[in-house]
């Protein structure tokens, strides 16, 4: 058998070939195509699981550039971003961080769950956010500017309780922002089918049962089902796994480990199907 | 036994009865009874006695095993419910011995209440409570049980009979058996006498079953199994049933059509059906009319808040006494849309002049409800509350609060502070008089009890903060430390190479950074937390202090409570700078209920305390079980809510960050509002409040 050979990519040449999967709630994409227009940064609010990442990649596609996702956490440095010098055969070199890659590229960088990375961290981004849109790299005493084809977008939840996690008002004012909520309960079904293959009546009852569980939210659980724990479980339903398990081990679990709240859940999981 | 028992003997009572009936028994019956005895004794000296007493009956009805339970049992009601109940569990040891079986495969609500409660919740609708009740029954706000359910070998298929009796009650809720009060009319103009409600009620059963066929297979096949299980003489039931019920299993077959059905039928008797519970339309017209009330009421408000906005300028100023603004009505309008989840299959969106408008949420849920009872916006719902219906809203002003302390107070010592009138969209100048009362430190006993409850919790929770304890920082260019600083290195390495002298600050250091966080913790001691809230608040700031502790945050701990504005006060139990001593220990211990909620200036007077405080993060945490309250009835309602939000407000821009806690059920109805979506937790359940604040205050600052 022969092995399928993997691709190994830099990140700037990361383009998306095949149209990612994504239904438009509102009209997201052309407040994002305006913004990308005028060299605006966005920003991408909203709870877990809910579609940011699958918009960023659809966009992506959809304005053929490479699209550069930084991760970001609480140890995430300015050179983790920006880059840094190394050492290489007796020379000292200088390698460029994701966000110096996408910049000299003109690619999409995108920052997930910035509020993760720490504060003086997010500061490095400011000049690259307002009309300036350059990146100043100290270590090299360089200003790097932005094409027009660079875009920067950066996602963050609001439903985190954390008042160490909070965005900077001189951060947040820089950027355009879209809200993303989960999807209208007939378009939501259909996400479910076209992502999982499943059928209609049962992406139905899944749908319904995300909707008992965010009725929830608050009496116990701190966020509702997401669009994707939908899609993991109608997943596991298409390869053959009982709906009840499937709601359980890919949804109820994931949600909490409250006893009783599990237990609810199942129950309400076991009354659908 | 003499010993044990001394406390509850008298000269007319005494030990020897019961003692030498115990003689008749082995020794090793003896021994259990006197252990449990003496064990019992220190709790509660008249409950050994009786316990004493009883025991040689239950020794010859049961066997060891049994004997404990029926004694835990007997123990547990003590806890809960006092020393009568328990006596009276004690003296009927014949009946707990024959209801053995049923009680060791039975269930209790109470221990299922809390799972009951969130699945009707996540099922849909209005949020229903959960109660025990002498007949099982909805009033359409609560779904009333039996206490214990044992008809069953097994306890899970007991807990499916539960929910089989709670999904039904609530079906009638959701599928519209009170819909409209087409039922209720019936009942009232006597078509539908007191005895023929069952036979009514089992056709209902029809439509509604039928209707969870639809939407809920699992929970239909669950039900249909219990009654093949139960209901054994429903094969032998009238042959023609199914045929005659056929129509209402309709998905448009609504209640008037199970009505209409119940005409045709007089003469049969109804099948019977193990979750079907009663109908209690009495109980239900009452509980309706009080909501339709308040739902109309509130909805009319908030068209008048819409109307507002829209206009920028209260309508009908002109009329204080109105409560309705009949020239509104032809502005606004609502439209049916279609909507396969919603019980009739429609929502309403709401017009104004026109346009279509987002109501907020909290008006989203008073629709909802509206259309929950009555199927519909009535039209005639659709017109906006006058500035009387305002006032009526927050409470009429009844006498003047102001008189009752005028001049008989000074008011040296005290703090004044301002109050938001959100009528007048003005503060108040120097409204609220506050004062600094002391709390009297009680023993410490209560302290040490709670130490010993949760000793297995605060070990962890010491470990938990102990990792938190300050947040790593890596130090750069360090003299020494445990890892290479590359960038230090690459630098000297091209210094050395250019022939320069290579620099020494080579390495990295992790050094711990305080965390310079300072917290209030704000803690209601209204009338109302009176009992175990009180005592679970006070368990709760025992466990958060030693976690505050180990962390090495600085906090304070205030009680507050007030009664009308002229005397507002706060508790300082730790101020900020005080060690957390045997004194500040004792003063928690004596934290007690006092009376009223007045919030805003308690806000106020802390955020000052708190802005004194030079740290880069200060957070106010508000422990409490309700919405702003007063004896003031003007302060009750609105007015309260929109102070509390404003003092909110105010301390948000000191750079305080609130946040509260509360075990108010209702709480996601207004707190959303005053302290913001993401700034608040409910604790639904008291019990656990103790080991949640803990837990909540981790999250919330790391």
């Amino acid at each position: 058998m022969q092995q399928h050979e993997l691709r190994v990519l830099k990140p700037e040449e990361y383009f998306i070939e095949v149209e990612p999967y994504y239904e438009p709630v509102a009209d997201e994409v052309t407040v994002f195509e305006a913004a990308y227009a005028n060299g605006l940064p966005i920003l991408l609010k909203g709870p877990t699981g809910c579609g940011k990442t699958r918009f960023m990649e659809y966009m992506a596609w959809r304005l053929k550039r490479p699209l550069i996702t930084v991760s970001c956490h609480d140890d995430l440095t300015s050179s983790d971003l920006v880059g840094r010098f190394l050492v290489k055969g007796g020379e000292t070199i200088w390698v460029d961080g994701p966000l110096a890659r996408a910049v000299r590229a003109g690619g999409i960088c995108y920052l997930d769950e910035v509020v993760e990375a720490r504060k003086d961290t997010t500061v490095v981004i400011h000049p690259l956010a307002d009309d300036r849109r350059v990146l100043p790299i100290e270590k090299l005493g360089e200003l790097l500017e932005a094409p027009t084809e660079f875009c920067l977008a950066m996602s963050y939840n609001p439903g985190y309780q954390s008042v160490l996690k909070d965005l900077k008002q001189s951060t947040r004012q820089r950027f355009v922002a879209l809200e993303f909520s989960y999807p209208a309960a007939a378009l939501e079904q259909t996400i479910v089918e076209r992502e999982s293959g499943i059928d209609p009546a049962l992406a139905r009852q899944l749908v319904k049962f995300a909707h008992m569980t965010r009725n929830l939210k608050g009496q116990g659980l701190d966020e509702g089902a997401s669009t994707r724990l939908l899609v993991h479980a109608a997943k596991l339903i298409h390869s053959g796994v009982a709906p009840v398990v499937a709601c359980r081990s890919a949804i109820a679990q994931a949600l909490t480990d409250d006893a009783d709240m599990l237990s609810a859940v199942n129950e309400l999981s076991a009354s659908l199907f | 036994m003499d010993v044990y028992l001394d406390p509850a003997l008298s000269s007319r009572r005494t030990a020897a009865g019961p003692a030498s009936e115990l003689a008749a028994f082995p020794a090793r019956e003896q021994g259990f009874v006197l252990h449990w005895g003496a064990v019992i004794a220190r709790d509660n000296a008249e409950l050994a006695y009786q316990f004493t007493a009883f025991a040689p009956r239950g020794l010859r009805l049961m066997d060891p095993d049994a004997m404990e339970s029926w004694l835990l049992y007997a123990m547990d009601l003590y806890d809960k419910k006092g020393q009568v109940p328990a006596i009276r569990a004690f003296q009927d040891v014949e009946g707990f011995a024959a209801n053995r079986q049923e009680r060791l495969a039975g269930i209790v609500l109470e221990d299922i209440s809390g799972v009951l409660e969130r699945f009707v919740c996540g099922l849909n609708g209005r949020a229903l409570r959960i109660a025990v009740g002498e007949r099982c029954h909805t009033d359409t706000e609560t779904i009333f049980l039996p206490g214990v359910v044992g008809r069953l070998p097994e306890k899970e298929a007991n807990f499916r009979l539960y929910k089989a009796m709670t999904v039904h009650q609530w079906a009638q809720g959701w599928y519209g058996t009170w819909r409209g009060n087409v039922l209720l009319d019936a009942v009232a103009r006597e078509e539908l006498s007191a005895s023929a409600v069952d036979l009514f009620h089992a056709l209902e059963t029809v439509r509604l079953d039928a209707c969870i066929e639809r939407d809920f297979p699992g929970l239909h096949r669950d039900m249909q199994a219990l009654r093949l299980a139960l209901d054994t003489q429903l094969q032998a039931y009238a042959p023609d049933w199914q045929d005659i019920v056929r129509p209402l299993r309709d998905p448009a077959a609504r209640v008037r059509d199970s009505l209409a059905l119940w005409a045709d039928l007089s003469g049969h008797r109804a099948p019977p059906c193990c979750y079907r519970g009663e109908l209690l339309p009495e109980a239900v017209r009452a509980r309706m009319q009080i909501r339709a009330a308040l739902d109309r009421d509130s909805f009319r408000i908030a068209l008048a808040r819409l109307v507002e906005e829209q206009d920028k300028q209260a309508p009908g100023e002109d009329r204080p006494d109105a409560e309705t603004l009949p020239e509104t009505a032809a502005r606004l309008g609502t439209r049916a849309k279609e909507d396969p989840d919603s019980p009739e299959g429609l929502t309403y969106e709401l017009f104004l002049d026109g346009k279509p408008v987002a109501p907020p949420e909290d008006v989203v849920s008073t629709m909802e409800s509206i259309i929950q009872d009555l199927g519909e916006i009535p039209p005639e719902y659709l017109v906006a509350a006058g500035p009387g219906l305002y006032r009526r809203g927050l409470g009429s002003e009844g006498k003047d609060a102001d008189s009752a302390w005028a001049g008989t107070y000074h008011e040296e010592g005290a703090f004044a502070y301002d109050e938001w009138d959100f009528s007048r969209q003005h503060h108040r100048k120097g409204w609220c008089i506050l004062r600094e009362h002391e709390v009297k430190p009680a023993g410490l006993t209560f302290y040490h009890a709670t130490l010993r409850k949760h000793g297995g919790l605060i070990k962890s929770l010491r470990r938990t903060f102990e990792v938190l304890r300050g947040e790593d920082r890596i130090l750069k260019r360090q003299p020494y430390g445990e890892d290479v600083d590359i960038d230090a290195l690459v630098e000297a390495y091209a210094d050395a190479r250019v022939g320069l002298e290579m620099g020494e600050r080579l390495f990295t250091r992790r050094q711990q950074d305080d965390r310079n966080i300072a917290v209030m913790l704000m803690v209601d001691m209204s009338g109302s937390t009176k009992g175990w809230i009180n005592q679970a608040e006070r368990e709760a700031l025992i466990l958060l202090s030693a976690a505050l502790e180990t962390l090495g945050d600085r906090f304070a701990v205030y009680g507050f409570s007030g009664w009308t504005r002229k005397r507002c006060e706060v508790f300082p139990v730790k101020r900020f700078g005080e060690p957390y001593d045997d004194l500040a220990k004792g003063r928690i211990c004596g934290i007690e209920p006092r009376d009223y909620t007045r919030m805003g200036a308690p806000i106020r007077h802390l955020t000052g305390l708190l802005r004194a405080q030079d740290a880069r993060i200060k957070l106010l945490i508000t422990l409490s079980d309700g919405k702003p309250d007063d004896y003031d009835p003007a302060y009750r309602g609105e007015y309260g809510i929109e102070d509390t939000r404003q003092a909110l407000f105010e301390a948000r821009l000191d750079g305080v960050h609130p946040f509260c806690i509360t075990i108010d059920e209702t709480g996601p109805e207004y707190l959303p509002h005053m302290y913001g979506a993401a700034n608040y937790v409910l604790v639904a359940d008291v019990a656990r409040l103790p080991a949640k604040v803990s837990e909540i205050y981790r999250r919330l600052t790391s």
